[in-house]
């Protein structure tokens, strides 16, 4: 009996069309926002997952993430090198500074001073340019994304020079950097660089990136970090989530993106509902007929939940489709930079479509089951 | 021809408002022979549309007992009714009621599919049996594309391809013209009517009334006729 289920529910292109249009929809509405809010959460640690060399950030108790931290002294350098189980430590500074373009424009920046002799704390790939340039004096790197903001489309932005905070910065190459949470334009130098292009008060350290030496586990030296000097040490993975937990706690984005997803669902299920209950309506003079001639409520539930199926998977999958292909079509848009779709979100989709056409499959289904056979002499 | 239903003081109330009931048939008791063409003639509302679905097995009397073929269907579990009619009743309704997006062939194999015959062998058998209805060149056309008279053939078609021992039609001319009906009953009468098979007719179609072997008439869920020849009036 599927294969009538399936010719009675495709044989009917207006209404087939809108239920494949309203799964498709919400799948694809679902899967896009779900998407776009994950990313922009994962933003949120993308500092701490570019710098690759360091297992473990060391900062004052007091600070959250990357973005919002406490500066410690210089001598906390000096303890955390103290401490066994450390490859090598290196110090990181972020902070905001003003930038003049070579037109004028003021632009604000992060400036993130890295280790003078090992550069530990640069991302790992170069968009333009070569690492080594950055031990040229005033040298500095803008990221990717960044630069495509301060200059126009193919000037030429090498050994470009610009004015931050007052002081000479030569541009020596172009990181290519995930954007972060802020999307303010991220400026690399040296550390002692930092130091003098951010004037700031007696502490000026951020961070200390710790790599483990071989063989030690990251979480044990950052907690035997801890111990020992007093600073907050977590691991890579931990600073990350760290930077992720505070952008849900503290902004309106897990609230409005829930509700963009919820309104997805509850268009889903209004459209698939309507269509699916016009749909049944429609024919259920013929389901009459059916159960009159000897067709089961057990046959009937099969039909209408194999129409449902139906229906389900290749709106699913168009939805699905269409989702992706946003994400290919706006890769080279920097707002989307780095966007990828975790397998967890189209799980969480296909399992929103299922309770969608469960509910609306039950909704209409209860017509029919409740129609008497007799109804078709009437 | 011998008794293939059996039918014995059945009652049928309807519930009106919340305890009121009406009743629509008073203890009718009726033995239906095989081989024969009976008519169940009356007024709208007068209680034959009821009286058919009850022998069918689609509607529950509130009393009596209805044996069709050695079975008092109403003592099988709803599954074994369902399966029961399935087996032993062939259906033609009024408006057909064909699925519109079944082929002629496809509709007319219904009952075989419902017993899980594969889709090959139930359109080939679909198409023999409109072949003996003379509609075997129509076999891949959607409802929709066929004329009244060519749907109710479908529908006889449906009705007959599980062989079952019992037909019942409710109004099968109704939406006809006289050519079309008259052919159609002509029809019913060749293909359906066979010796252990009983085939009961619910008609007020005056037009077809002479191609009864037996004709009863109910009014107010009463029997007042019951004979081979029309009840006076008609």
């Amino acid at each position: 009996m599927s294969w009538i289920a399936l010719k009675m529910l495709t044989g009917d292109r207006v209404k087939f069309i809108g239920l494949l249009f309203g799964v498709a929809f919400s799948t694809l509405l679902i899967t896009q926002q779900l998407t776009i809010f994950v990313n922009l959460l994962m933003r949120g640690g993308n500092s701490v997952l570019e710098v690759t060399t360091a297992d473990v950030w060391v900062m004052d108790p007091a600070s959250r993430t990357v973005d919002v931290h406490i500066p410690m002294p210089a001598t906390a350098l000096d303890r955390v090198r103290g401490v066994n189980g450390i490859a090598y430590a290196s110090p990181m500074l972020t902070a905001t500074a003003v930038l003049r373009t070579p037109d004028g424009d003021l632009e604000s920046v992060t400036v993130i001073g890295v280790d003078d002799a090992t550069l530990i704390g640069l991302p790992r790939d170069m968009y333009e340019g070569d690492r080594e340039a950055l031990f040229e004096p005033d040298a500095v790197f803008l990221d990717d994304t960044g630069s495509r903001r301060l200059f126009e489309p193919g000037s030429q932005m090498i050994d470009t020079r610009l004015e931050l905070n007052d002081r000479r910065a030569v541009v020596r190459g172009i990181a290519d950097v995930t954007p972060t949470f802020t999307s303010l334009v991220m400026l690399y130098t040296r550390y002692s660089n930092a130091l003098r292009y951010v004037p700031g008060t007696r502490n000026r350290m951020s961070f200390v990136l710790v790599r483990a030496a071989e063989g030690v586990d990251p979480a044990v030296l950052a907690d035997r970090i801890e111990a020992q000097t007093g600073y907050k040490a977590e691991t890579r993975e931990q600073f990350n989530r760290a930077g992720v937990d505070f952008i849900i706690e503290n902004t309106g984005i897990p609230v409005n993106f829930g509700i963009t997803v919820a309104l997805g669902f509850i268009v889903g299920v209004a459209i698939v509902g309507l269509t699916f209950s016009l749909f049944i309506r429609d024919n259920i003079k013929q389901f009459g007929a059916l159960k009159a001639i000897g067709v089961t409520n057990r046959k009937i539930r099969g039909m209408v939940f194999t129409q449902a199926a139906f229906v389900g998977m290749i709106g699913y999958g168009l939805g699905l489709l269409a989702a992706e292909l946003f994400f290919v079509t706006t890769e080279p848009i920097d707002t989307f930079k780095g966007f990828f779709m975790p397998w967890q979100i189209p799980v969480i989709a296909l399992v929103a479509v299922a309770v969608m056409l469960l509910l609306t499959g039950y909704l209409a289904l209860r017509n029919v089951l409740k129609t008497e056979p007799a109804e078709v002499f009437r | 021809m011998s008794v293939g239903i059996a039918i014995e003081n059945i009652v049928k109330e309807f519930p009106i408002g919340s305890s009121d009931t009406i009743r629509v048939l008073h203890g009718i008791d009726l033995e239906i022979k095989t081989g024969e063409l009976t008519y169940l003639i009356g007024e709208s509302g007068s209680g034959k549309t009821t009286l058919i679905s009850i022998i069918a097995g689609i509607l529950y009397p509130t009393e009596g007992r209805v044996n069709v073929f050695g079975t008092d269907i109403y003592d099988l579990t709803d599954t074994e009714l369902v399966n029961f009619r399935l087996a032993n009743i062939g259906f033609i309704f009024q408006q057909y009621n064909l699925l519109p997006t079944l082929t002629a062939a496809e509709n007319a194999a219904v009952p075989l599919f419902a017993n899980g015959v594969d889709r090959d062998e139930g359109v080939d058998r679909g198409c023999e049996i409109l072949d003996a209805l003379n509609i075997r060149d129509q076999a891949e056309k959607l409802p929709r594309q066929l004329s009244g008279g060519q749907q109710q053939r479908v529908a006889i078609a449906r009705a007959l391809i599980h062989e079952p021992r019992l037909v019942v039609c409710d109004e099968p001319t109704a939406a006809l013209d006289a050519g079309s009906g008259r052919r159609v009953m002509d029809l019913l009468r060749e293909v359906a009517l066979v010796p252990d098979r009983a085939v009961i007719i619910v008609t007020h179609d005056n037009r077809v009334f002479d191609l009864a072997d037996r004709i009863i008439e109910i009014e107010d869920g009463r029997i007042t006729h019951d004979g081979k020849d029309l009840p006076d009036g008609h």
